[in-house]
């Protein structure tokens, strides 16, 4: 990929980091960057198509480390969590062997698992070799009758942003249009039904299941979630969707971008997390698709499935109410979880707002009061001082911070992709509210914190602790 | 603070209680060169060799009087002096038998201690074997209560009265409840050591049954545990230290009997059961806390933080004797997990102490029902509680009697920081493998479509 094609994906215009004079995700800092590379990225937007077989091109460094590392879930097949890798040797690389072996892994791939699609992950060996993966795609496809995708995604094109912006891309350019979608069946109940898609759903540790009943209720055809528990076959038909919805990410907007430009589709962004954010999504679709008895089933729903959800809630909120939490998170989810916090009756102290634009931010304040405290910095040493400053409760944050958390005696919650529980929609927040509660009251803190009864009595005799 | 609770069924399913004269056995199985005699017919002692067999995979030494139906009737004395006779006259004399009763010679109404004088009077010539008569009908308690009682009288005939507790400034007795393995009197052992004391650990299944080959071989007597002569000195020691209630009777008796003061722990699991212990070592031994046992503490630590998310959210039936229910319940509630069903094979004042709603006196049919109520997602308890998990698909952990599909259960160390640690990870990977996800939504709209007819697994289409 040459460096306008990237600049092209950097400066996305439906992206909000791209206004107000600044263009484009900011680059790595050298001996100041955590985060995954655009291979990683690439991977994650499209692993979650659940019957395809993802073939890492590349030594094993990059597929060895990372297969089968996703929460992602999937209702049917479960090829994607096979690891597959051409794990390039020294000598395939000396010998320009990479393409060969490329061919024959593919092959390999079809005849034993029988993929409704290949993916080929480019990685930066073999881009910097120079290996013509698109022409060794093209073959296979036409040798093997089986869709075969390129993926062009090396590492060192940029961050894990930029890699979901090249997955989405990807699928637009050679996917998404490339079948029609069969006729809805009738919805029993006699509604009308209306086709959408998800942009930006991963479906962790299944937690869309929580949402995904809600759609057939109301007569919504998810014709793809890009990308959890997806189908190639539902990537392809994409493009008749009525309208889209592109969920927690700024990465994949490009999809949701270039479907409006095409197609006309209207997107919105939204999230599902916490009660209200969950209706304002389901809202905004029945306003987006002008169906007025859509509006009317809708807020009958969200009536009925708040009400369900806040009584549930309440024997966790008596024991959350006035609960200090921190939340360390960029862009969308650094307001999406304060509210669900709020919902729960915490008091959110600060919020991080590393990846936050100044819409984001704008809605911080709104939620927070003017005083808001945001944090930029995304070093590990200053969060964890501010943590014990604020004498917070708990932290939420990704799965780096989990273990500094931890080595320092503060509760934690992982609200990023590696986290164990399923938080979506009206019944995760009931998960994510008895998660809290268990984090919070779980009788290890007060133990861990006290010192060995043998060194409060050295300490209480005056001697010097050892 | 717990509710006892006796279901007053008219049957038993699955028992979880093994019998007084079991416990008594086990508790002789910790001393040297000592040979249990069960009075009672010779089933009872044929069971409880294949009990133990088959639990340490080791030969278990263990004779019986061999009562039959006539004897039962016109009185079984002379078997009593009979068997006492053979055992002292064969080639392996032990300096130890511990006689024990049984529900049929305590029904009978056998008085152990007249047929012991008569042995005596009979045959002086064995003066030298001491003879421990223990009392354990197994119409009452159970492995653990007849344990007991086989220390208490252990050290009634054992240990002489005397008034010079610390003669020996370096030493400490060590009462160990039936709930400790072999691998955990070890353990214990390695702990007191560091201090730089020299503990006499009543009795020594460490020693003993700890599963070793060594160039004795097989050996009809039980070889290898705390010794008649050890035991003798135990008035001697600076301090007694007491782990499980169920020995607290056998501690009050060396008190009485010796002055030496004593410290009881109820168990040696978690974090502040661990420090109390360590502290009073380091007490008695005026030494500091050595480092590697401050670096077991900080692993300790580190483990419950690590664990605590999933072992934290974890529901957990327990079952086993009181002292085992109260140490596991106990560390259990203290790393967070929610105690769903307790239930234990006896009664014990020990039991109302629990930091449960709840205890269940019964069997592992009242397990399984709590369980499935409790909606656990894991069973603590001896390998008879397989059949249950299985039925109800829950994860299991096997801990005390019998362990017989499992290897290893008698090496295993559940206490100290290390013990605790590792029981730790054993808890939390057992959870996870029983975390309920989300069940998969399947759309309406799939309905003759390929997603409709899709089965889970790794190949794409089918």
């Amino acid at each position: 990929m040459n460096q306008n094609d990237i600049q092209a994906l950097l400066d996305e215009p439906a992206c909000a980091h791209n206004h107000k004079g600044k263009t484009g995700c900011a680059k790595p800092k050298p001996g100041a960057t955590q985060g995954g590379c655009a291979f990683d990225g690439a991977q994650i937007a499209l692993l979650p198509i659940a019957d395809a077989a993802h073939i890492v091109h590349g030594p094993i460094g990059c597929a060895g480390s990372s297969w089968d590392a996703r929460g992602t879930r999937s209702s049917g097949p479960t090829l994607y969590r096979m690891g597959m890798t051409t794990d390039l040797s020294e000598v395939d690389v000396i010998m320009g062997r990479g393409e060969k072996k490329l061919m024959h892994a593919i092959k390999r791939a079809v005849d034993r698992y029988s993929p409704a699609a290949v993916f080929l992950y480019t990685t930066c060996v073999p881009a910097l070799h120079g290996d013509d993966v698109e022409a060794v795609a093209r073959t296979a496809e036409k040798h093997w009758g089986v869709p075969v995708v390129p993926v062009d995604c090396a590492g060192f094109y940029g961050s894990k942003s930029l890699g979901n912006r090249i997955g989405g891309d990807t699928l637009y350019r050679r996917v998404i249009g490339t079948r029609e979608p069969a006729p809805a069946v009738p919805h029993p109940a006699g509604i009308r039904t209306h086709d959408i898609n998800l942009i930006g759903e991963y479906n962790i540790v299944g937690e869309f299941w929580h949402v995904a009943p809600l759609f057939d209720r109301l007569g919504l055809r998810i014709l793809c979630t890009l990308s959890g528990d997806a189908r190639f076959q539902e990537v392809q038909t994409m493009h008749r969707a009525e309208a889209n919805i592109v969920v927690c990410s700024k990465a994949m907007l490009n999809v949701a971008r270039n479907l409006k430009d095409d197609y006309g589709t209207p997107w919105f962004e939204g999230s599902f997390y916490g009660i209200e954010d969950t209706s304002k999504a389901l809202r905004d679709f029945a306003a987006i698709l002008g169906d007025t008895d859509l509006s009317a089933r809708t807020e009958a729903l969200i009536a009925e499935e708040e009400a369900k959800a806040l009584a549930a809630l309440v024997p966790w909120r008596q024991r959350l109410q006035g609960r200090r939490a921190l939340i360390f998170s960029g862009g969308v989810k650094s307001w999406s979880i304060v509210s669900a916090l709020q919902d729960l009756g915490m008091t959110v102290v600060a919020t991080g707002t590393e990846k936050s634009t100044e819409e984001d931010r704008a809605r911080i304040r709104e939620l927070m009061g003017p005083d808001a405290v945001m944090i930029d910095d995304n070093d590990q040493a200053t969060l964890m001082r501010t943590c014990r400053e604020q004498d917070i409760d708990i932290l939420f944050a990704g799965g780096r911070y989990l273990y500094p958390a931890l080595k320092s005696f503060i509760p934690f919650l992982d609200i990023n992709h590696e986290r164990d529980f399923a938080y979506a929609g009206y019944g995760g927040l009931v998960e994510l509210a008895q998660q809290i509660t268990l984090a919070v009251e779980n009788p290890i803190w007060q133990q861990i914190r006290k010192p060995a009864p043998w060194r409060r009595l050295r300490v209480a005799a005056g001697k010097r602790v050892a | 603070m717990a509710e006892i609770l006796v279901p007053g069924k008219p049957l038993a399913v699955n028992p979880l209680k093994v019998s007084q004269p079991m416990g008594a056995t086990l508790a002789l199985l910790g001393v040297d060169q000592s040979m249990p005699l069960q009075h009672g017919a010779q089933g009872c002692t044929a069971f409880a060799k294949v009990f133990f067999t088959r639990h340490f995979r080791e030969p278990v030494p263990l004779q019986t009087t061999a009562m039959d139906q006539v004897v039962t009737v016109m009185g079984a004395d002379d078997n009593v002096v009979e068997a006492l006779r053979a055992i002292s006259a064969s080639d392996n004399r032990p300096e130890v038998i511990g006689l024990m009763t049984t529900g049929l010679s305590e029904t009978q109404g056998a008085d152990i201690l007249r047929s012991i004088k008569a042995f005596r009077a009979a045959h002086p010539e064995f003066i030298d074997v001491s003879i421990v008569p223990i009392t354990t009908p197994d119409t009452l308690g159970c492995l653990e209560s007849g344990y007991a009682r086989a220390l208490e009288s252990l050290i009634d005939v054992l240990v002489p009265e005397s008034a010079v507790a610390g003669f020996r400034a370096r030493q400490v007795n060590v009462l160990l409840s039936a709930m400790l393995t072999p691998g955990d009197v070890d353990a214990i052992r390695e702990l007191i050591e560091a201090f730089g004391l020299h503990p006499i650990m009543l009795p020594d299944l460490g020693r003993a049954m700890d599963g070793h080959l060594d160039e004795q071989g097989f050996h009809v007597l039980n070889i290898g545990g705390v010794s008649r002569v050890e035991i003798a000195t135990m008035g001697k020691s600076v301090a007694t230290l007491a782990v499980g209630p169920s020995i607290y009777g056998a501690a009050d008796l060396l008190k009485t009997r010796t002055g030496v003061p004593d410290h009881r722990f109820a168990g040696l699991m978690g974090l502040e059961a661990c420090d109390a212990f360590v502290q009073v070592l380091a007490e008695i031994s005026g030494n500091d806390v050595p480092l590697a046992i401050e670096r077991q503490r900080l692993q300790l630590l580190d483990a419950m933080v690590d664990t605590h998310f999933v072992v934290g959210s974890g529901r957990v039936a327990v079952a086993g004797d009181p002292d085992q229910l109260g140490m596991l319940v106990g560390f259990l509630r203290s790393v967070g997990s929610a105690v769903v069903a307790a239930v234990a094979s006896a009664r014990a004042d020990s039991l109302a102490e629990l930091p449960v709603a709840q205890v269940v006196v019964g069997d592992l049919e009242d397990l399984e029902d709590a369980a499935k109520a409790g909606d656990a997602q894991l069973l603590v308890g001896n390998s008879h509680c397989e059949q249950s998990a299985s039925r109800l698909g829950m994860a299991l952990l096997r801990t005390g009697f019998p362990q017989y599909d499992w290897y290893g259960g008698y090496a295993r160390q559940w206490v100290g920081y290390k013990g605790s640690r590792q029981t730790l990870f054993d808890l939390a990977n057992l959870y996870a493998s029983q975390r309920r996800e989300v069940a998969p939504h399947r759309s309406l709209y799939w309905a003759g479509t390929s997603r409709q007819q899709e089965v889970c697994g790794p190949d794409g289409i089918h």
